[in-house]
């Protein structure tokens, strides 16, 4: 016996829902834009410029008393925060006006053998300078909207500027909630992430592309059936595939998340939020919209065998 | 379509195992690999150094040091042309241009052509004839106006950059260490990496300076407090030998007898005291020059000078004819190696500032790749469980492509010479997750067709055909997003980019013709009624 995590010839009326799921993908876009404009991104030193220190200690480090060991400083706004083991600290400062990188680094050396006991390695020391930050930002979004142009004139020669728009409409939808899902929590903003998104982009458009594939398809096998029930008949036709699909990715990005480190840890929650994120807005979002713009339903005039076959019409005006 | 003619078969048979062949290189010991017979390939993948630890140093060029560096020199050239033409002006730098104010002002012609005389071709070539490096204008009455060409400052900044990096190069090449990436980034960045390496001070010490060595003459009557006259420069004292007695600062010429371009050797000595110092010797000409200049000027002080400082300001006792002498000043056997190490591969063209730094000790190196290592293989095997519990043993087939899936994206990426990160890692754990795709699509199209009335052979060559324009649509619209990703983005994500590329095209591969083929072969052997799947 197989396992089937969906029913054969499931017939979910999943159109029905998108007046809910505008509502909803609108509630959460706009408390996207305002998490993101009260409370911001926790950008790391990729983007904010900085630097950043990871160090090991023997025992479980007392976060508190580095925390005062290098308020000691006066070097401003200092976070210490443990990075996924109680032995692994990470420090963050930032740039220090009239003291070098190495300075600083040779200062918070001095500092911390008076708040931790016993041996400290020093695992990793990054600082980027506010220069090349702001060149990495502009780098990643460009990154970002290019690859979104670039998918939206493919698809546009695929299939037509509907399919285009509603893709690229998806796509802008999954990108602002992710962002918002990293305002929200406070994760740390960096260049892998960005690697995310724009993996995201490619993971929702793979899945919107499969979805539109099968409607285009049934736009040619139905020519007569109303389009909302066309609709709900490709989403159930590649339903399975869709569950099927995000659930491999997930099994995968699990353990990336569980078993990766700490240094992939914010990546594989990016995805993870990505796929439910990606999937919903291909069956809610990018599926429904076609119901706003007029599709061509006259194309296709050969008889497919078996299917309803109706004398070919004249094009609309 | 179930039928696969000969030639097909070969070649993905053929594809697929040298993809695998190329793989197996990464799995060998350093002492198999010695073993292992020429003709196989030998690449392994190069671990990132988020993955093996060293120093990630950035730096930039100090370009606008090197334009005014240029301005100066050119208002010289020009100055020393009017001379000879007995043209008398005056003249000054302001808003990175020469202004040059003409006392006789009917010489204005006479001027403009001398300044033309003076002009460099440069980036020549035999196709080329080059830029100008200079372009001027009358800006008023017996006033020239000259600047730098925009066109000449890029091949210039480009050639900074290429020197630099060949100095870069030697001064990194004399420290012995293993693989350094030095490379060009955007307009006017070097990118240092070396691996292993866990002190990035080192490093950056030896890539960070300038090391400009001029050798010049010691104005003895000027002392510490005093006024400097014109054609001469005040420097001040490195430390070590301020505290041995020796003054502050000290006047010399501004007129440089030598410099570090003439030097053709130089590395660790001992002075007759058997304390370290460094030894140099000039090349041809500069042994000349040094033996004339030590031989007009006994009794007197000259000054070494690096980078500012005055190291050294020995007295020339005898002439110096061999063209090869000692630097002495309180060194330690590390510090004058150093030294001999940086005369040696030359000085930079201009100075460089670090603007990202990133050291990955060994030991989070060796975490990474451990913990990469565990995912990969656990992520591997739930997939792979999932697979065979959905689609039995259709799912069998497709963990045989993924397998051989995987094995090629190591084989593709050592080929290619890439290097494997962190985000790598996570490229290839979701390529495992989303090759399934493919499979997935075919086989729930041959599902549905079997559900739909078909004979089970017939819903098999169906299923592969219509979800085969799927599949490519939908991995191509990835695949764009992954060059894009590799165009305009740096670092970490281009790594990202470069797995995620691979993996769609292998993916595409194993699925649409390793599994079809697999699945058409049991299909004519059994020639099955029903399909379980």
């Amino acid at each position: 016996m197989l396992l089937k995590l969906v029913p054969t010839n499931t017939n979910i009326r999943f159109i029905d829902f998108r007046k809910m799921a505008y509502v909803l993908s609108l509630v959460m876009i706009v408390s996207s834009f305002g998490l993101y404009f009260t409370k911001g991104l926790n950008y790391g030193i990729d983007f904010e410029g900085g630097i950043m220190i990871e160090i090991g200690t023997e025992g479980p480090a007392n976060i508190t008393r580095i925390r005062a060991a290098m308020k000691s400083l006066n070097m401003g706004d200092v976070k210490v925060q443990e990075f996924g083991a109680s032995n692994d600290v990470l420090i963050r400062l930032e740039h220090q006006e009239g003291l070098t990188v190495d300075q600083v680094v040779e200062k918070v050396r001095e500092v911390l053998p008076g708040a931790i006991d016993g041996e400290i390695s020093y695992r990793r020391t990054e600082t980027v300078g506010s220069t090349v930050s702001s060149e990495l930002i502009s780098d990643g979004i460009l990154a970002v909207l290019y690859a979104m142009g670039a998918v939206l004139i493919y698809i546009w020669l695929r299939f037509e500027w509907q399919f285009g728009m509603g893709a690229v409409i998806a796509l802008i939808h999954d990108v602002i909630l992710t962002i918002g899902m990293f305002s929200f929590t406070g994760m740390e903003f960096n260049l892998s992430t960005i690697a995310a998104i724009l993996t995201i982009v490619g993971y929702s458009l793979n899945d919107t592309v499969v979805v539109y594939d099968r409607i285009r398809e049934n736009l040619r096998k139905f020519r007569k059936k109303p389009m909302t029930e066309l609709l709900n008949l490709s989403i159930n036709d590649t339903l399975s595939r869709t569950v099927m699909t995000s659930v491999t990715t997930l099994i995968a990005l699990a353990s990336l998340f569980f078993l990766g480190g700490e240094g992939i840890h914010g990546f594989a929650a990016a995805m993870i939020w990505g796929i439910f994120v990606g999937t919903y807005s291909s069956i809610f979002i990018a599926a429904p919209m076609l119901l706003w713009v007029e599709l061509q339903r006259e194309n296709d005039t050969s008889p497919t065998p078996g299917m309803e076959v109706l004398p070919p019409k004249k094009k609309r005006a | 379509m179930l039928n696969f003619p000969r030639w097909k078969v070969i070649t993905i048979c053929l594809l697929s195992f040298l993809g695998i062949l190329m793989a197996v290189p990464n799995f060998l010991s350093d002492e198999q690999l010695a073993n292992y017979p020429d003709f196989l390939p030998d690449h392994q993948l190069t671990l990132g150094l988020d993955l093996q630890g060293g120093v990630h140093l950035l730096w930039e060029v100090d370009l606008t040091e090197v334009e005014k560096e240029k301005l100066e020199s050119r208002r010289g050239d020009i100055r020393d042309a009017f001379r000879k033409e007995k043209i008398v002006l005056r003249s000054s730098i302001r808003n990175k241009a020469i202004h040059i104010n003409l006392t006789d002002k009917s010489q204005t012609e006479k001027a403009l052509e001398v300044i033309g005389d003076t002009v460099e071709m440069l980036g020549e070539s035999l196709t080329n004839s080059g830029v100008a490096d200079i372009e001027y204008e009358v800006a008023g009455d017996g006033i020239i106006v000259v600047r730098l060409t925009q066109e000449g400052l890029v091949i210039r900044g480009n050639d900074v950059i290429t020197q630099s990096i060949e100095v870069i190069r030697r001064r990194i090449d004399g420290m012995g260490t293993t693989e350094p990436t030095i490379q060009k980034q955007g307009d006017g960045r070097i990118l240092v990496q070396v691996p292993g390496l866990s002190d990035p001070q080192k490093l950056k010490d030896l890539v960070g300076k300038t090391a400009k060595l001029t050798f010049q003459l010691v104005n003895a009557a000027v002392g510490v407090g005093d006024r400097v006259p014109p054609g001469y420069e005040r420097f001040p004292m490195a430390e070590n030998e301020r505290r041995s007695g020796l003054p502050e600062s000290i006047v010399v010429s501004k007129r440089k007898i030598l410099t570090g371009e003439n030097l053709k050797k130089a590395g660790l000595g001992y002075d007759q005291n058997n304390q370290p110092a460094v030894s140099f010797t000039f090349d041809r000409i500069g042994g000349k020059k040094f033996a004339d200049v030590t031989r007009k000027n006994i009794n007197r002080q000259f000054a070494i000078i690096l980078d500012n400082v005055i190291i050294s300001a020995p007295n020339i006792q005898t002439a110096i004819l061999s063209g090869s002498g000692i630097i002495t000043g309180n060194f330690t056997v590390e510090s004058a190696s150093e030294l001999g190490l940086l005369l040696q591969a030359g000085a930079l063209p201009a100075r460089l500032t670090v603007v990202e730094e990133r050291t990955v000790g060994p030991d989070l190196g060796a975490d990474n790749i451990e913990a990469g290592k565990i995912a990969a293989i656990i992520g591997l095997a739930a997939v792979m469980v999932y697979i065979v519990l959905s689609y039995g043993m259709f799912g069998m087939v497709a963990n045989f492509a993924l397998m051989i899936n995987i094995g090629m994206i190591f084989g593709l990426l050592s080929m290619l010479g890439a290097t494997l990160t962190m985000p790598g890692v996570a490229g290839i754990v979701l390529t495992v997750g989303m090759a399934v795709d493919a499979n997935v699509l075919i086989f729930e199209r041959i599902r549905e067709e079997f559900r739909g009335g078909k004979k089970a052979l017939a819903a098999l060559d169906t299923g592969f055909e219509k979800a085969f324009s799927t599949i490519v649509d939908a991995n191509v619209t990835t695949f764009i997003a992954a060059i894009i990703l590799f165009q305009f983005g740096s670092g970490p994500i281009k790594g990202f980019a470069v797995t995620l590329a691979i993996g769609i095209a292998t993916s595409m591969f194993t699925a649409v013709s390793l599994s079809r083929m697999i699945i058409s072969f049991w299909a004519i052997r059994k020639r099955p009624t029903t399909l379980k799947i």
